[in-house]
């Protein structure tokens, strides 16, 4: 069913923990069937120096955050915005139609964790919510 | 560990050898059961030597025909039934539906209660026979999977035509008080069906001293092949046929009987019978290693269903902050085979409507874990699996945003209450 990129980044997802004084912090739920993402993230300049998730979700949704944040890393902001859902799951060669809801989240929770460095204020809360 | 070992063949070194032999534990009795050795021996010379069909005035048919009287008689005396009141059927799915359905038409209209909680096989008939004008009362139960009775008793109105309450639930194995229920029904004239797919073999049944009318059995769940199953149907209680054609099985269930099948179903049954009393206590012990140690090491963990009333190969769990089809992946690439109600899992991305009667919110239903033990288990098996699953269940809370945090779970879970 999942690609072995995947079943690899799921059994060892990459830049995974919670981050020490991120730069913006963007947590966003899956309404579709109820995984929550977290994304933090590091700037220097106008660039991603680093970025971490953690994730309560089916292991689609682990590869997907994992995939996001190596996608991410380094990129001018403007950069990583430009990533979509489509973006991650090819990375990851593919997702189970059902499951690219999963690389959804990872792409909005990337966006929030932005949004929330943008706005400067309590990031988790400025960027909590459901996407779309 | 003596574990069952699976080697590849293609590898070279000992040490190779050793590092790609993966143990395999299969703990997902509730989705299917390995086929007994027995059974197979059973069904094989009604492959090529006895294929006649059981219709046939020669002697190839009387074979067949002796074959299938004799499986009948074995599927009979497992639930302490007569031959005749017997009829195959392609499964579980099958026998619920002819059920169900064949009481519905042949009363034309009317009122059934079931209960929240049954098989998708009784709860979609009940949804589409809804759709067919009859009605439909789905009970509640409560936090531990159990039908009351006195509400049985108190939805019964003078339209009622039928009540079907599963013996065993096939993900949070609660077993249900039929006995009660079948008592309430007879005593209001009402016929009682009853979907045992999971029950049978675990838990003793007799459909006289139970006062069961009708009761679903599939061959899978105990070590029979797939695609078959049987349908008890009292004396003197009458349905109509939902297949139509040459009259077979009592013009119940036309079709040219799946002779193969069938022996093996028979056999099965037999087995299940001679070996009740040794498979049994083997299970409870097994399970009652599974879920105290699981609940006692594993922190935040609790167990689903009833704590008493349940099967004796059933252990399921939840566990907070983690999600069901991860920690199944996580398991499978340990070797072990389980089983979880979560969304994610599930084709249509929703949680277990089992896990929602029983009151679990979805966030809850999320770290479920379904463990079904099986005769082939053994203690180092299970002793295996104590040992990988708080590794597994840690990893996937190391992942997780919510370990430990109850105030993003309390918030998380208001979220999705507003979905
Ligand atoms: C309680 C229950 N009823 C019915 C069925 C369906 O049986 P079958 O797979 O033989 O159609 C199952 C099996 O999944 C079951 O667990
Ligand atoms: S997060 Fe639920 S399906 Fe992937």
């Amino acid at each position: 069913m999942y690609s072995e990129k995947v079943m690899e980044l799921f059994k060892n997802p990459r830049n995974m923990g919670e981050m020490e004084n991120p730069d913006g912090v963007g947590t966003v739920g899956n309404p579709i069937c109820g995984d929550l993402m977290t994304i933090y993230i590091k700037v220097d300049g106008d660039r991603l120096k680093d970025v971490k998730f953690k994730t309560f979700g089916c292991a689609a949704a682990i590869a997907t955050s994992s995939m996001i944040t190596e996608l991410a890393k380094g990129k001018t902001i403007a950069d990583a915005l430009k990533i979509t859902r489509d973006d991650v799951a090819e990375e990851l060669d593919g997702l189970p139609p059902i499951k690219m809801h999963c690389s959804n989240l990872a792409a909005d929770g990337l966006h929030a964790a932005i949004e929330g460095y943008k706005r400067k204020c309590d990031v988790e809360r400025a960027s909590y919510g459901m996407p779309g | 560990m003596n574990l069952r070992i699976i080697k590849d063949e293609k590898m070279g070194s000992v040490e190779e050898k050793m590092k790609s032999a993966k143990k395999r534990v299969y703990l997902d009795h509730a989705a299917t059961t390995p086929v007994d050795p027995a059974v197979v021996d059973a069904m094989l010379p009604y492959f090529t030597r006895f294929y006649g069909n059981a219709s046939s005035l020669h002697a190839y048919g009387r074979e067949a025909h002796n074959a299938m009287d004799e499986a009948r008689k074995n599927v009979a005396e497992l639930i302490n039934a007569e031959s005749d009141e017997i009829i195959f059927t392609a499964g579980g799915t099958e026998s619920d539906n002819i059920a169900i359905k064949g009481i519905a038409y042949k009363k034309k209209k009317g009122y059934i209660i079931t209960s929240s909680i049954e098989h998708p096989a009784v709860l979609e008939t009940c949804r589409a026979l809804e759709r067919e004008g009859f009605e439909v009362t789905y009970l509640p139960v409560d936090r531990f999977g159990t039908v009351y009775p006195s509400n049985v008793e108190s939805a019964i109105n003078d339209e009622t035509i039928l009540i079907s309450i599963m013996h065993a639930n096939n993900e949070i194995g609660t077993i249900q008080p039929i006995k009660e229920i079948a008592k309430i029904a007879s005593e209001s004239g009402i016929p009682f069906h009853t979907d045992a797919v999971q029950s049978a073999g675990k838990v003793p049944i007799d459909v006289r001293r139970m006062n069961i009318d009708l009761l679903s059995l599939s061959s899978h769940k105990i070590y029979g092949p797939k695609g078959v199953g049987a349908l008890y149907i009292r004396k003197g209680v009458r349905i109509e046929p939902i297949i139509h054609g040459g009259g077979h099985e009592r013009g119940l269930r036309s079709s040219t009987e799946n002779i193969p099948g069938i022996v093996g179903f028979g056999k099965a049954c037999e087995l299940a019978k001679k070996r009740m009393d040794k498979d049994v206590p083997h299970l409870f012990k097994l399970r009652d290693t599974l879920i105290p140690n699981t609940v006692n090491t594993i922190e935040e963990s609790y167990l689903n269903g009833h704590p008493k009333e349940r099967l004796p190969n059933n252990a399921h769990f939840r566990f907070t902050a983690i999600e069901g089809e991860s920690l199944i992946m996580s398991l499978d690439d340990e070797g072990i085979a389980a089983s979880t109600g979560s969304a994610c899992s599930s084709k249509k991305l929703e949680p277990s409507h089992v896990l929602m009667a029983i009151g679990l919110n979805e966030v809850e239903a999320h770290g479920s874990l379904r463990l079904t033990l099986g005769r082939e288990n053994t203690d180092e098996e299970v002793e295996y699996v104590l040992e990988v699953l708080p590794e597994v269940v840690e990893r996937l809370r190391e992942i997780s945003p919510l370990w430990k945090k109850e105030f993003e779970i309390e918030r998380w879970r208001k979220e999705m209450e507003k979905r």
